[in-house]
């Protein structure tokens, strides 16, 4: 009885220890994120590519005017897994854009239209240059932004829902800073970026801001993890399959073990 | 000299044997290779008539566990190698060409980075296990010696590894830990800057970094050689502590040990691949998907969750220099075990004062991993510091001071008799890893 209270009382205090290990230190982010229910989600996750498209346009519209995308090209659009637009949209969305090209043979530089091998055309030349436009705040690079912050998606989403009008007492803001409850010190330079109709969706959607925040999220996971479908359907496969191997094995290791343990 | 002209001096010569071709015991092509390279009578000799005890419980599995994890990550490392650019200005966009645009690159790149930490849970457990049940003893002493070497390589290759992507924890983990550096006396900035090959952490250091980390990754199965030939002639120890006797105490490794380890490692893949598939991300850091900056410090600047511990015990010294020669001791120390515990009893089985310290030591294990990952501030500094008095006294105080006082209980004379005693419930064992 003293044994089994020790032993209770032991693992107790490294569950306990265990239980706490997510919680982030710092002292500003006690605030419990919302938690929307995304469907890639769960074991058997998949995005919504109708949701994927509309955030692709909430963030070209909306984001895009301040975040870059540096590591997404317009072909990845098309690809199976994400928005999967058709080849022809891919291809009319690259165009949109004045690329950059050259040297060509004369040595000169020269601007052509997109094509959907480019990479996702960045707002500003430089860190430098975005910068000087946002006030000195930089605005990350957004093709990984939802892995980059604990509580990822769930996380990003909050933030886009958590300003509000009315300010704390404790907290001042300096000009050009805005009040957000879930960003960590709850100052943020970014102005609220999606409310009610800033986006007009062609598909019919109602654009509330929870919705406008749900579609871009969407997108921004997508973007951060594109092979998040596959992972998820191999994931699913190679779990199925190693459980009934090892189901098997147990049952050959049980019969080979029966010829120096012969049952009683 | 002497003797050897009164030979000659005799006429009498030493016959030689330089071709030692033959004695092999099988036939047909298999012979005629055995015959030339004894490599197949070897392998007949070491792994499937290769005698051991028969009382082993899972805890004996971690070492197959290990070797399975070693060579897939050396076979993930090579394939990522042949696609990531150690150079500060492409590095993270090269692991995240990988993560989009190699074929099955995601799989790859997050089955190498959770075999990491995978590597160190198996790690953990098998050295617990050497703990509990006393493998370090004699004759094992060299083995477990060999054990500490290939660990202290894990770890070196570990925080290499963890630098190559060049995201922001990457960056300040390299600055904080090659720093440290600068402890030793004198030359320590010397060391820093020789070390960086600059005078920042910055390309040529990323650079060397991917060199070690392969150096290191190949060291190590080095060392594991010797560590496994150490334990082909030493042998497995086993629960009881008792060396086998006759046949009632073993069997031949093939097809009992071999059955059992698989399953072990087929219970250990799955979890490893459920976690990878799942939830690739949740051992790792968010910040390190943010590309390195050096203008811009994290928050908290902290290690992978397997250093966490010794990273407690670091910071627990207000000196730099202390702190360091902390860090390093409190794994080296384990080193002297075989002499500090001179108990002639190998089992915890037997031992019921030494048994509780070694769960004590387990519990400040994972206080000092709870430690590590919070500020050092407060309250938490306070329980570093008496985590880390604990962990010395443990070695230094407790293994002699228990060796000496402690009346061991009733033993049995074999291994078969242990399993008798087993199954007749006189002894306790761990049952969550018995079969």
């Amino acid at each position: 009885m003293k044994s089994s209270l020790f032993k209770s009382s032991y693992l107790f205090i490294i569950l306990f220890l265990f239980s706490f290990s997510n919680i982030s230190f710092s002292k500003e982010t006690n605030v419990e994120l919302l938690k929307p229910s995304w469907s890639f989600d769960g074991f058997f996750g998949k995005f919504d590519r109708a949701s994927l498209q509309r955030g692709y346009q909430v963030y070209k519209e909306v984001c895009a005017s301040c975040h870059s995308m540096k590591q997404l090209s317009y072909r990845n659009l098309g690809e199976q897994g994400g928005p999967e637009f058709t080849e022809a949209e891919v291809k009319a969305i690259a165009s949109q854009y004045e690329v950059l090209d050259g040297p060509n043979a004369e040595g000169e530089m020269f601007t052509r239209k997109g094509k959907p091998s480019d990479k996702f055309k960045s707002p500003y030349l430089n860190e430098n240059a975005s910068r000087a436009a946002n006030g000195g705040a930089y605005p990350p690079d957004m093709s990984v932004l939802v892995k980059a912050r604990p509580g990822g998606s769930d996380y990003i989403y909050s933030l886009l829902m958590g300003y509000e009008e009315k300010v704390p007492d404790n907290i001042k803001l300096e000009d050009g800073v805005y009040y957000n409850k879930y960003m960590p010190g709850n100052k943020i330079r970014m102005a609220k970026p999606l409310s009610e109709g800033s986006v007009s969706y062609t598909d019919g959607t109602k654009a509330t801001q929870e919705q406008l925040s749900k579609d871009v999220v969407a997108f921004l996971t997508w973007a951060a993890e594109p092979h998040l479908e596959a992972r998820k359907k191999l994931g699913f496969k190679s779990v199925v399959y190693l459980l009934i191997l090892t189901i098997l094995v147990y049952f050959v290791k049980k019969k080979i073990w029966l010829r120096v343990e012969p049952k009683v | 000299m002497n003797d050897q002209t009164s030979k000659t001096s005799k006429e009498h010569f030493e016959p030689v044997h330089t071709n030692k071709v033959g004695g092999s015991p099988f036939t047909g092509v298999t012979g005629w290779i055995d015959n030339r390279l004894p490599i197949i009578r070897m392998f007949r000799h070491e792994y499937l008539d290769f005698q051991v005890p028969k009382s082993l419980s899972y805890f004996w599995s971690f070492g197959g566990i290990l070797t399975i994890c070693l060579v897939l990550l050396i076979v993930t490392g090579i394939s990522l190698g042949m696609h990531y650019k150690p150079d500060a200005n492409q590095a993270f966009d090269s692991v995240e060409k990988i993560m989009r645009d190699v074929n099955f690159g995601w799989l790859i790149r997050y089955a190498h980075m959770n075999l990491a930490s995978f590597f160190f849970i198996a790690v953990y457990l098998h050295i617990f296990r050497g703990l509990y049940y006393g493998s370090y003893k004699e004759p094992r002493e060299l083995m477990w010696l060999l054990g500490i070497v290939i660990f202290f390589l894990m770890m070196a290759t570990a925080f290499l590894g963890y630098t190559l992507p060049w995201g922001q924890m990457s960056y300040w983990g390299a600055t904080v830990i090659t720093n440290l550096f600068s402890a030793v006396p004198l030359v320590g900035d010397f060391i820093v800057t020789w070390l960086w090959g600059d005078y920042a952490v910055g390309d040529a250091a990323l650079n060397r970094f991917y060199v070690l980390h392969w150096l290191i990754a190949f060291l190590i199965v080095g060392v594991v050689v010797f560590h496994v030939i150490a334990l082909h002639i030493v042998g497995s120890n086993n629960p009881s502590g008792i060396e086998p006797k006759d046949t009632r105490d073993t069997v031949s490794f093939s097809p009992f040990t071999t059955s059992k380890d698989l399953l072990a490692m087929l219970v250990f893949l799955l979890i490893f691949v459920a976690v990878m598939m799942y939830a690739p991300n949740y051992l790792g850091h968010p910040d390190n998907y943010i590309p390195a900056n050096p203008m811009v410090t994290p928050a908290h600047i902290v290690p992978e969750w397997y250093f966490l511990p010794f990273y407690a015990i670091l910071r627990s010294i207000p000196d730099k220099l202390m702190g360091v020669i902390a860090m390093v001791s409190s794994i080296a120390v384990l080193g002297l075990l075989p002499w500090l515990d001179f108990s002639k009893v190998r089992s915890s089985v037997f031992r019921p004062i030494w048994k509780q310290c070694i769960f004590l030591f387990v519990l400040d294990f994972f206080v000092l991993m709870y430690i590590g990952g919070a500020p050092a501030e407060g309250i938490y500094l306070v329980i570093a510091r008496i985590g880390t008095a604990f962990c010395f006294a443990f070695f230094f105080i407790l293994a002699p001071l228990v060796s000496i006082i402690e009346k061991p209980l009733p033993m049995p004379t074999s291994i078969h008799e242990f399993e008798e005693w087993k199954k007749q419930g006189k002894i306790k064992t761990i049952k969550l890893f018995n079969k």
